[in-house]
């Protein structure tokens, strides 16, 4: 099968994944899981980090560099807001002390 | 297939898996935080197998791209305060696709400026930097507007909507020269051009209040590029976490346009509220009653359900901690306090359960608009704060209002109504709310962090 086909394939399965998984998320974390997509889409750093260190030219890899740097930017910055988010995110605390 | 090679692609397997079983973790707030750090790790295992690569033959660059990113991106995450969140998606909607723009015309440059580009690889190309530029611009548009470094009213002018839809004919038309022949390098960046044209036309005209949708939309473009870069270095783990952030962004932006009972197209090319009409009734001639602070406690004081109707007004005054100062006293006298969250309060989705979580608001007590709205019958106070079209009756009965059909908080059911509002200014859509004016509702004007701190006040002396 062609190379594009089977990425179609891929394509279309992972929307689909995504779209189950998602309309499940409560709209109490739209907003982790809006960082959240964001931080794991930061992954286009993997194509960014071939860019950067592959030998192209300098051109390449100034622009690698630069897109290594906003891309790790989303990862750092996107996980810890997340965690950060989702940290206070608590239940009710249980009241078992007698009134 | 070399040992390497397999390994590269066994850790962009294992980081697919990881993203998909950090997302589900999101579908539990019990659960969410583990989750998050599987994807994490996901992506700690996808870098590893990366930087293993052959290609891959210096490590300076890299090394330096990814330690100042380290130094800007790690207070991005643990300084920014949560009432600027939405400013600070905008952002990192901006810095991930400028990383995939970036990627895609490095491809199309580095291959003799399309000469060694084949057709279905400039396709991808094509979408890549199309949906990257227009989303690096529209981010940053979208960030001023939220940061106001500009107005967040609409920004329009005459002929707008043509000019917007003549720039996207053209660089469809430029798409299509490309992928007919791709080693044409004026045409491409004639494209890259026109996109981030087009990203800053297409947000200049959006008002705040349509924010939600625009952010989860550059979401799902910035998932988009992401996959299209995928495709066009031949990456799998970049289209599937690229499709999955699509996916997320797809479904959120029609949440949101549900919420607010309009389409796409609507949001994008409406510039709702650009021009207000001028209201027959000034706002000064509509019959209030006001209550003061010290009444306003009494009310609470004696109150068994109280529903609290958190809005942006709430975020803007940073009032989330005396909201929930104030539900502490509430249920101190014996009462009981749930949160009522429409989908758009705030400016983006989801905004104002971080807000409350923030200030300690066990989550059990946030509620979702279908939830509630049955429970406001049997409310004695419903308490709104700083919100105004999401309980706008004339979205039930007036066809006439451009918010007519908008699925909205049904307060006015309440015993009660106490509406906290700076003053009397119509809300973001430029309508009068004839709430204020109902028989059950009485204003509080000031701050709501003021007022909020004199009921408490108020209360506590009441002891």
């Amino acid at each position: 099968m062609e190379l594009e086909l089977v990425q179609l394939y891929v394509f279309i399965l992972a929307g689909f994944v995504g779209f189950l998984v998602i309309t499940r998320v409560p709209s109490l974390l739209h907003t982790p899981l809006m960082s959240a997509t964001n931080a794991i889409s930061a992954i286009s750093l993997v194509g960014s980090l071939v860019l950067a260190g592959s030998d192209h030219g300098l051109v390449a890899r100034v622009l690698g560099f630069i897109a290594v740097t906003s891309a790790t930017i989303n990862v750092v910055g996107g996980f810890v807001i997340t965690d950060r988010m989702l940290e206070m995110f608590r239940p009710a605390p249980r009241k078992r002390e007698p009134k | 297939m070399t040992p390497r090679l397999l390994f590269t692609e066994a850790a962009y397997l294992v980081a697919s898996v990881l993203f998909i079983l950090g997302l589900r973790g999101l579908t539990m707030p019990d659960r969410a935080r583990r989750g998050m750090r599987m994807a994490a790790l996901g992506m700690l295992v996808a870098i590893v197998g990366t930087v293993v690569k052959a290609e891959i033959i210096s490590y300076g660059w890299i090394l330096a791209g990814l330690a100042l990113g380290t130094l800007i991106g790690w207070p991005l995450g643990t300084r920014v305060p949560m009432t600027a969140m939405p400013q600070r998606i905008a952002i990192s909607h901006l810095f991930g696709a400028l990383a995939a723009t970036l990627v895609g015309v490095a491809e199309f440059w580095s291959r003799g400026n399309g000469a060694r580009v084949g057709r279905s690889q400039m396709a991808a190309l094509g979408f890549e930097v199309l949906f990257g530029a227009l989303t690096v611009t529209g981010s940053f548009m979208a960030f001023a507007k939220l940061q106001e470094l500009l107005p967040s009213r609409p920004l329009t002018f005459k002929g707008q909507n043509l000019v917007t839809l003549a720039m996207l004919a053209a660089a469809a038309g430029l798409f299509g020269w490309l992928v007919a022949e791709p080693a044409n390098p004026a045409a491409f960046f004639a494209m890259v051009g026109l996109g981030l044209l087009f990203g800053v036309s297409l947000v200049l005209p959006i008002g705040g209040a349509d924010m939600p949708v625009v952010l989860s939309l550059l979401n799902s473009y910035a998932g988009l590029a992401s996959s299209a870069t995928g495709f066009a270095i031949g990456n799998n783990v970049l289209i599937i976490a690229g499709a999955l952030d699509g996916a997320s962004g797809l479904v959120l932006s029609v949440v949101m346009s549900r919420a607010m009972n309009r389409s796409f197209a609507n949001v994008l090319f409406g510039a709702f509220g650009s021009a207000p009409p001028p209201s027959a009734t000034p706002a000064t001639e509509v019959v209030v009653r006001s209550i003061t602070a010290e009444d306003a406690a009494i009310q609470l004081g004696s109150a068994r359900l109280v529903i609290v109707v958190p809005g942006y007004g709430l975020a803007v005054a940073q009032a989330q901690h005396q909201v929930r100062e104030l539900a502490q006293e509430i249920e101190r006298n014996g009462g009981e306090v749930r949160y009522a969250i429409h989908p758009v309060a705030g400016r983006m989705p989801g905004h104002m359960n971080v807000l409350l979580a923030e200030a300690n608001v066990p989550y059990e007590q946030l509620r979702e608009l279908d939830q509630i709205n049955p429970e406001f019958k049997s409310a004695d106070v419903a308490l709104v704060i700083g919100a105004n079209d999401v309980v706008n009756p004339a979205a039930r009965d007036d066809p006439a209002a451009p918010i007519f059909g908008m699925p909205i908080l049904d307060v006015d059911q309440a015993r009660q109504v106490i509406v906290l509002k700076r003053s009397m200014n119509p809300g973001f859509a430029g309508i009068e709310n004839r709430l204020f004016a109902f028989e059950n509702t009485r204003m509080l004007f000031g701050d709501a962090r003021a007022s909020l701190a004199a009921v408490v006040q108020a209360m506590k002396a009441a002891g």
